[in-house]
C-alpha cells in the first residue's frame, strides 16, 4: 500500500515538527502537567516505562513519582481512584492499557464517572479524561483491537473523543484534559507512529466541531481515529477516476457535529460513514440517521456504512479481512454515486 | 492478624469513653433509630417508595462516624449509612430525600457536608475512598477517607482491588465492613469464604480489626485508632463490625423465606441502644431522668425531619437536563428544548 500524502497542514510551515502520534500526545501531557499542578497521570505501567506504546515517555522523569504513576494492575480500581482523586480536587488523566481491558472497569466509568457530577447536582464534577488507546490494524492478542466508542457515546455524562494525526491528537487532548466533563479519549493504536510534521496549536474549535480533511463535491466519507487515513487513501484513488470526495473527520463521537455532518452533505448529497466496530448498533447509524434526519431532501442516495463485521474481533491474518478496506469503502462509494 | 472480640454475647462497658461521648453517641443513635422508624412508617404511608432500615446497626454506624473529623475527613458511604450520616452532622432532610427517591444520592451537599453521595453499587465507592486517600496525600493533607461496606460488597472485586492499592499506596482509609451477617437474603457461611472480612487485610499488609459491632465503644474505640494510624501516615486498616440486620433488607423485602425467626430475636435481645443505655447508667454517665429528656428530644428531632422530608418539594423536571455536563452539548440542549415543548407543557 502506498503511503499518501495527507492534506492537514501547510507544505512548509516553519513553526512544524517532526512528531509521531504518540510523541504528539506525550506533548499535549507535558502542556498539561507543567500548566496545572492538579494534573496527575497514572494506570499501568505509565511510570519508569513510559506506557507499552512510550506514551508517557520520560514524564515520571520530568515531573516525579507524585504526578506521573504506576498503579497495580486492576482497571476498575484504577477508574474508581479517579473519581476519589477528582472529589479530592485533582485532574485525573489515567491510562487504561488497551480497549478491550476498558471492559472491567465500565461499571466505574459507566455508574461513577459518568454520574457523579449528575449524582451530586453538580457538587463533585469529574474533570477525568481516561486515555484509551483503541481500536484495531496492529495485529495485537485478542482484547487489543476493540472500538468501544459506541457504548461510551451511549452513556449520558460522557463525552467521547477519537484524533487521527498528530496534530488533532495534541489539541484534542489539551481540550479534554481541560474540560470540565468526563472525557474517553481514544487513541487509534494504528497511527501512533505516523509521523508527519506537526504544527502543534491550542484548542481553537469548540468540542463537539468535525473537521473537513479534504474538500470534496461527489461524496462525502466520514470517519474518525484510523479511519480518517484510511478514507484520504481512497479518496486519492477515487480522484484518479475523477471521483471528488470530501473526507469529513468526525473527532468527537459525543457530542457529534450533526451540523458539520449537514453541512457537508447538504453539499455532496451522498454520504459513506466508515468505522472499525461492528455493524449493529454502531455509531455509523447514529451518524446515518443525523444525516438523514437533516439531509432529507438534499440526499441523492441512502447513507452507506462501511463497518467491520458483527463478529468478535479476528485474529492477525483475519484483521485486514475485518477492517473497512479501501475496496470495500471504494464500492461504497460507487453504490451510493449509482444509486 | 484480626484481634478476637466477644461478638454477638453478652453486655458490654464504656467505662473507658468519656461521660460526654457516651452521651453524644447515645443521642445519635436514638435520634437515628426513632429517625429509621419514622422512615419506615412513611414507607408503609406510602411517602417513600421503599426504605433500607439501620435497626440494630446503629452502634456501627455512630460508634465509627463518630470517630472522624468531619472538617478534615471524608466518607464514602452505601445506601444504609442513615445513622453514619447523622452522627457525622450531614444536613438529614436533604439526606433522606433520597428515600422519598427525590434524588438519586441525596440532596446535600456532598462537597460541603464531606459525606458523599449515596451510592446503589454494592462496593463501587470503595475504590473512591482509596483515591480521595491517595490524593489527600499527594496534597499534604491529613485528612482520611472512610469506606463503608457490607459482607455482601466484600465479595466484589472493587472492595480486593482497593484494598490492594491502598495497601500498596499506604492510603489513609479505614475500611469499614459492617458485617450485619445477611446480604439480603444469602447468609455470611454463603458469602464470606474463610468467615471473616477482617482477616483478609492481613493478605493487604494492614491490620484487621474484628469488633462487636453492637458494642458503641468497642466500634469507636477501633475506629479511632485506624483513623489515628491513618493520619499518622501509618496506612489503612481493616474494620469489620460484626452485627445484625434486625429488618429485612428493604420494605420490599420478606426474610421469613431465608431465615428463622429465632435468629432476629436473639439479636434484638442484643440491640445497641439498650445495651449502650444500660452500660452508662452502670458507669454512671447519665442517669434514667436525663436519658428520658434525651428521648424526647431525639423523638422530637427524627419527627422535624420526617416533616421536612415529608415537605421537600419535589425536584423541577427541568433538572434532568442541568447536571448532566458541566458544559451542556447542542445536543442535550435541544432534547430539553423538546421536553420543554412535548412533556412539560
Amino acid at each position: 500500500m502506498t503511503e499518501l500524502i495527507e492534506h492537514t497542514d501547510a507544505p512548509a510551515d516553519s513553526r512544524a515538527v517532526e512528531l509521531s502520534m504518540q510523541q504528539a500526545i506525550n506533548r499535549a501531557l507535558r502542556v498539561l502537567l507543567e500548566e496545572d499542578p492538579d494534573v496527575l497521570v497514572f494506570g499501568e505501567d505509565v511510570g519508569a516505562l513510559g506506557g507499552v506504546f512510550r506514551v508517557t515517555d520520560g514524564l515520571q522523569k520530568e515531573f516525579g513519582d507524585q504526578r506521573v504513576f504506576d498503579t497495580p494492575l486492576a482497571e476498575s480500581a484504577i477508574m474508581g481512584m479517579a473519581v476519589g482523586l477528582a472529589m479530592n480536587g485533582w485532574r485525573p488523566v489515567p491510562e487504561l492499557q488497551f480497549d478491550g481491558f476498558a471492559y472491567p472497569a465500565v461499571d466505574q466509568i459507566v455508574n461513577q464517572v459518568a454520574r457523579m457530577n449528575y449524582r451530586t447536582r453538580g457538587a463533585a464534577p469529574m474533570p477525568i479524561t481516561l486515555r484509551l488507546p483503541s481500536f484495531g490494524g496492529i495485529q495485537a492478542p485478542e482484547h487489543h483491537g476493540e472500538s468501544l466508542e459506541a457504548l461510551f457515546a451511549h452513556t449520558p455524562g460522557l463525552k467521547v473523543v477519537a484524533p487521527s494525526d498528530p496534530a488533532e491528537a495534541y489539541s484534542l487532548l489539551l481540550q479534554s484534559v481541560r474540560s470540565d466533563d468526563p472525557v474517553v479519549y481514544m487513541e487509534p493504536k494504528a497511527r501512533y507512529w505516523d509521523r508527519r510534521p506537526v504544527v502543534l496549536s491550542e484548542p481553537t474549535d469548540p468540542i463537539g466541531t468535525s473537521r473537513i480533511v479534504r474538500p470534496g463535491s461527489h461524496a462525502t466519507l466520514v470517519a474518525w481515529g484510523a479511519m480518517v487515513h484510511r478514507c484520504l487513501q481512497v479518496a486519492e484513488l477515487a480522484a484518479e477516476d475523477g471521483v471528488d470526495l470530501e473526507v469529513l473527520d468526525l473527532r468527537w463521537l459525543k457530542p457529534i457535529d450533526a451540523a458539520g455532518l449537514a453541512a457537508s452533505v447538504a453539499r455532496t448529497k451522498r454520504a459513506v460513514v466508515v468505522h472499525e466496530a461492528p455493524l449493529t448498533a454502531g455509531l455509523g447509524a447514529e451518524v446515518a440517521t443525523l444525516i438523514t434526519e437533516n439531509c432529507f431532501r438534499e440526499l441523492a442516495a441512502p447513507v452507506q456504512r462501511v463497518t467491520g463485521f458483527d463478529v468478535p474481533y479476528p485474529a492477525g491474518p483475519l484483521e485486514p479481512q475485518y477492517l473497512p478496506t479501501i475496496d470495500r469503502v471504494l464500492l461504497a462509494v460507487q453504490r451510493t454515486l449509482e444509486y | 492478624m484480626p484481634t478476637p472480640e466477644p461478638t454477638g454475647q453478652g453486655a458490654i462497658t464504656v467505662e473507658h469513653l468519656r461521660p460526654e461521648l457516651t452521651r453524644e453517641l447515645y443521642r445519635a443513635m436514638r435520634t437515628a433509630r426513632d429517625l429509621d422508624t419514622e422512615a419506615i412508617a412513611l414507607q408503609r404511608q406510602g411517602v417513600f417508595p421503599a426504605y433500607v432500615s439501620v435497626r440494630g446497626q446503629e452502634a456501627a454506624q455512630v460508634g465509627s462516624a463518630s470517630a472522624l473529623d468531619p472538617t478534615r475527613d471524608f466518607v464514602f458511604p452505601t445506601y444504609r449509612e442513615m445513622a453514619s450520616a447523622l452522627a457525622y452532622g450531614v444536613e438529614m432532610v436533604a439526606y433522606m430525600a433520597t428515600h422519598r427517591a427525590l434524588w438519586h444520592g441525596g440532596l446535600h451537599d456532598v462537597m460541603e457536608s464531606r459525606f458523599g453521595a449515596i451510592n446503589a453499587v454494592v462496593g463501587g465507592p470503595v475504590p473512591h475512598a482509596v483515591g480521595w486517600a491517595v490524593g489527600e496525600r499527594l496534597r499534604g493533607g491529613d485528612g482520611v477517607a472512610m469506606a463503608y461496606f457490607g459482607d455482601g460488597a466484600s465479595s466484589e472485586g472493587d472492595v480486593h482491588e482497593s484494598m490492594n492499592f491502598a495497601g500498596v499506596f499506604t492510603a489513609p482509609v479505614v475500611f469499614l465492613c459492617q458485617n450485619n451477617q445477611w446480604a439480603l437474603s444469602v447468609p455470611n457461611e454463603r458469602q464470606v469464604a474463610g468467615g471473616s472480612v477482617a482477616a483478609r487485610a492481613e493478605g493487604y499488609g494492614m491490620p484487621g480489626v474484628l469488633v462487636d459491632g453492637n458494642d458503641v465503644g468497642a466500634v469507636y474505640t477501633a475506629t479511632a485508632e485506624a483513623v489515628e494510624r491513618a493520619r499518622a501516615g501509618g496506612g489503612p486498616t481493616v474494620i469489620e463490625a460484626l452485627t445484625y440486620r434486625v429488618e429485612p433488607h428493604s420494605t420490599s423485602d420478606d426474610p421469613s423465606r431465608y431465615r428463622d425467626r429465632a435468629d432476629t430475636d436473639h439479636w434484638r435481645t442484643r440491640d445497641p441502644l439498650d445495651l449502650l443505655r444500660t452500660a452508662m447508667i452502670e458507669a454512671g454517665h447519665d442517669d434514667e431522668s436525663h436519658l428520658a429528656t434525651v428521648d424526647a428530644e431525639a423523638a422530637k428531632r427524627a419527627e422535624e425531619i420526617r416533616d421536612g422530608v415529608a415537605e421537600t418539594p419535589e425536584p423541577d423536571g427541568s433538572e434532568l437536563f442541568t447536571h448532566v455536563f458541566r458544559e451542556t452539548t447542542e445536543e442535550l440542549a435541544r432534547q430539553h428544548r423538546t421536553w420543554q415543548e412535548e412533556v412539560e407543557l
